[in-house]
């Protein structure tokens, strides 16, 4: 849709943007997901091997594997081997000793291994990332957020309207006046994925991978294919998840930080000039 | 406002080292880690609040059997007396029934052999994330238990074990509910033959709903109960008293 463009000289309008669920969640999430990453890296270091199915040990074929040589480091997938040494599989530690764990410790919570300290984080912050993405949900169905402003209209799903987003994307040619008050397809698109699929799928496959919980829902294993794919599926979610938040504040900074951090806290948004 | 790219790394990597040493500053400090810690309360009780006591964890399918049945942690336990049990097929080895019951028990492989038993093709799960499935056989713990006497008095049954890791002695805990649970037996066969040294022999726990640091191998003794807080560091187990491993393994 066409907005008309602002008369020059016209003081820019300044929109509310965000509701206050959309800041909570935003900024609570900015730092559960956070904390849920980093931990969850150094609880696949206790084990840095992904299966697919129902079991998988040491002996068993990995369809993802992070090692160590004597030499170098190395991520494996499938039968492609990644040199990967000084980041993944060995890398050097604050004091500079070589270390041969998956993930370095900057990357991990805490930085120094243990499991036990890893679960502790992570299975206390699932608790915020599952309520909150189940509040969440409810309240933009609810408050009408989820229909009007994220569910991308037909017309935004045809191939020709997708492709022009895509140009503009890589063109870094962004919506300037009225039409940047809407989110743009791609926009619409990755959020609908993250707060629909990705983080309920993180959450559902989290819960598969409890032994608890599959006496109590046996289901889930049906759903994801055993526990190890479960575990894989997690994974796969959780680098999505990663991704997802490099472009976002790739975006954040390319579209104008301050105003846009600004829109996240206080709810204001100010268009950009047509 | 211009942002170099140097200034942009060099922030975003000071900001990361501070979060980082924040988050290792603030999982130390006692009340920050008991407020972590309680998760595993809220989550011990929303798994009883959700789960029948007696739902079952899956069984499995002869096919499904792994070829390998991976050993963890102590693979044969130290010590002479050990070695002598192990030597004359552990004719020699005793279960003591002990504690909060009304009829303290010394049983003989072959006792609980006499006994009923219970064959369940089930899947571990290491807490470090790897999953193996066997074949177990074993006495049911309730049989055991209802045999003793156990009083009203009692909480949790304790395992004690022969192997020890550094000076502590290996032990773990589970309250009533996963005891009486029909899969929670004493296993003394592993995929159809008598269990093996690595995988505990004679004797080791299969509790399937919960991780595998909870399944303790070499049973010596079991013990019923009241409270946890005057056996080892009083944390319910092993793993738990050194490291720190939530005591509820369900999830």
């Amino acid at each position: 849709m066409e907005a008309a463009p602002q008369p020059p000289g016209e003081p820019r309008r300044t929109i509310l943007r965000h509701r206050l669920s959309t800041r909570i969640w935003h900024w609570l999430n900015a730092l559960t997901i956070f904390v849920m990453l980093m931990s969850g890296l150094m609880i696949f270091n206790a084990h840095p091997r992904l299966y697919w199915g129902k079991a998988g040990a040491n002996y068993d074929r990995a369809w993802l594997m992070i090692g160590a040589t004597p030499t170098q480091g190395r991520l494996v997938i499938g039968s492609v081997v990644i040199p990967t040494t000084g980041v993944l599989g060995r890398w050097e530690d604050k004091q500079g000793r070589t270390q041969t764990r998956a993930f370095p410790y900057w990357a991990t919570i805490p930085s120094r291994y243990s499991l036990s300290m890893a679960r502790r984080w992570h299975l206390a912050f699932a608790w915020v990332l599952a309520i909150g993405i189940l509040a969440y949900i409810v309240a933009i169905l609810a408050n009408g957020h989820a229909r009007r402003d994220l569910a991308p209209t037909r017309d935004e799903l045809r191939p020709r309207h997708l492709w022009r987003d895509i140009r503009d994307h890589a063109r870094l040619r962004f919506p300037k006046g009225e039409a940047a008050a809407r989110y743009n397809p791609l926009q619409k698109i990755a959020y609908v994925g993250v707060i629909f699929a990705l983080i309920p799928l993180l959450v559902l496959t989290g819960l598969t991978m409890a032994p608890g919980m599959n006496a109590a829902w046996p289901w889930l294993l049906d759903v994801f294919g055993g526990r190890q794919s479960a575990r894989s599926i997690h994974f796969l979610c959780a680098a999505f998840i990663a991704l997802f938040i490099l472009v976002h504040l790739i975006m954040v900074v390319l579209a104008g930080p301050i105003n846009e951090l600004r829109s996240m806290i206080t709810g204001r948004f100010r268009l950009p000039r047509a | 406002m211009t942002i170099t790219r140097r200034a942009l790394i060099g922030s975003a990597t000071a900001a990361g080292g501070l979060l980082l040493a924040g988050c290792d500053k603030l999982g130390a400090n006692p009340t920050f880690h008991g407020a972590l810690a309680s998760a595993e309360k809220l989550t011990y009780r929303a798994q009883r609040l959700i789960t029948d006591r007696a739902a079952l964890a899956p069984e499995f399918a002869g096919a499904d059997i792994s070829p390998v049945f991976r050993s963890n942690g102590t693979r044969t336990p130290a010590g002479a007396d050990y070695a002598a049990m192990a030597a004359s097929h552990f004719t020699d080895w005793r279960l003591a029934v002990t504690g909060l019951v009304a009829r303290p028990l010394s049983l003989s492989l072959a006792d609980l052999g006499r006994m009923p038993a219970r064959t369940q093709i089930t899947r571990h799960d290491c807490v470090e994330g790897w999953s193996a499935i066997g074949k177990w056989t074993g006495t049911p713990l309730r049989l055991i238990l209802n045999a003793a006497g156990l009083s009203h008095k009692a909480r949790y049954i304790v395992f004690h074990c022969a192997d020890r890791i550094g000076s502590a002695t290996y032990y773990e805990s589970i309250d009533l509910v996963d005891a009486f649970h029909p899969q929670t037996i004493l296993a003394w066969g592993l995929n159809g033959a008598m269990l093996p040294v690595a995988n505990g022999a004679p004797l080791r726990l299969r509790v399937e709903r919960q991780l595998g640091y909870k399944q303790a191998k070499y049973l010596m003794g079991i013990e019923a109960v009241t409270s946890l807080a005057a056996i080892g560091a009083g944390k319910g187990g092993y793993w738990e008293d050194v490291s720190d491993y939530e005591w509820y393994a369900g999830i």
